[in-house]
């Protein structure tokens, strides 16, 4: 527990990180840069779940492992998605999301 | 101290994160993104977290910011610069992001939290953390932790097959 600080203040800051990010996935073209968008939001969405678990049950660790659990789908996502990015530069010659307007092979 | 430690986590994420979003350079990103995510560790060292503070450094940092800068180096010139982004549309995202957080701030402070009166200092043994992932009982998480596996598992797998080189286009 940090001293003079309460819930109400991290969640100010994990909540304008996650609109951060929001922002960043509407506005960003590249799809590189918009999954470092996603990689906020789910930063975000970890601090939140820490900080519940520390500052209003302290006994029982949900927000522990569940942040936990939030890596490790952010890693594999971030690995599919990087995979994904790969393979259509190799098809498009680029990586903006109004270049990949097909499904085509 | 602790608290001044605390406000100075929280310039550095919000700072970089909007730096992260705003800079045209992408590998600069890459970076800003690295040094939010690098102050998200030290948050949890901040609150005796040790062993997610390690995890997080590891997986994300280490990982997860690697993984992403490979993935420009292949695909983009590194003075490459990207374009503006639309004025119209960034204002829009602006004030559609600006309002959501307001929004939802104004719906947290309403909001009482009730701080446990329990006070758990130190950090979880990471004894404590593996019996509970593994245990079937009572908060035990056998089942998240097998379900997780078998994704990773199936995302390895898949992000193997959709990055090869086929065979037929070479």
């Amino acid at each position: 527990m940090i001293e003079g600080i309460e819930v109400f203040d991290v969640l100010v800051v994990s909540t304008a990180m996650f609109f951060i990010g929001i922002y960043g996935f509407m506005v960003r073209k590249n799809l590189i840069t918009i999954l470092m968008s996603v990689e906020l939001i789910l930063n975000a969405v970890n601090i939140n779940f820490v900080i519940f678990n520390k500052y209003l049950y302290p006994d029982m660790l949900q927000g522990y492992i569940f942040s936990l659990f939030v890596t490790g789908i952010a890693a594999a996502e971030a690995a599919v998605a990087i995979a994904i990015i790969l393979n259509v530069y190799r098809h498009m010659k680029g990586i903006d999301v109004e270049q990949v307007d097909t499904m085509k092979y | 101290m602790e608290r001044f430690i605390f406000y100075f986590i929280a310039a550095i994420i919000l700072v970089f994160s909007v730096l992260t979003v705003s800079s045209r350079r992408i590998l600069r990103a890459a970076v800003y993104l690295l040094f939010v995510l690098l102050a998200t560790a030290g948050f949890y060292f901040l609150l005796n977290y040790n062993f997610l503070a390690a995890v997080q450094l590891t997986v994300y940092s280490g990982g997860i910011v690697v993984l992403i800068v490979f993935a420009i180096l292949l695909t983009a010139h590194l003075d490459h610069r990207l374009p503006k982004p639309n004025r119209l549309k960034a204002g829009f995202s602006g004030l559609l992001a600006v309002t959501g957080l307001v929004l939802t701030l104004f719906a947290i402070s309403r909001f009482e939290f009730v701080r446990s009166p329990l006070v758990t200092e130190g950090p979880y043994n990471i004894e404590e953390i593996g019996t509970r992932l593994l245990s079937y009982g009572d908060y035990g998480y056998v089942l998240p932790f097998e379900v997780i596996s078998v994704l990773l598992l199936a995302a390895m797998v898949a992000a193997i097959i959709v990055a090869k080189k086929s065979i037929k286009n070479d």
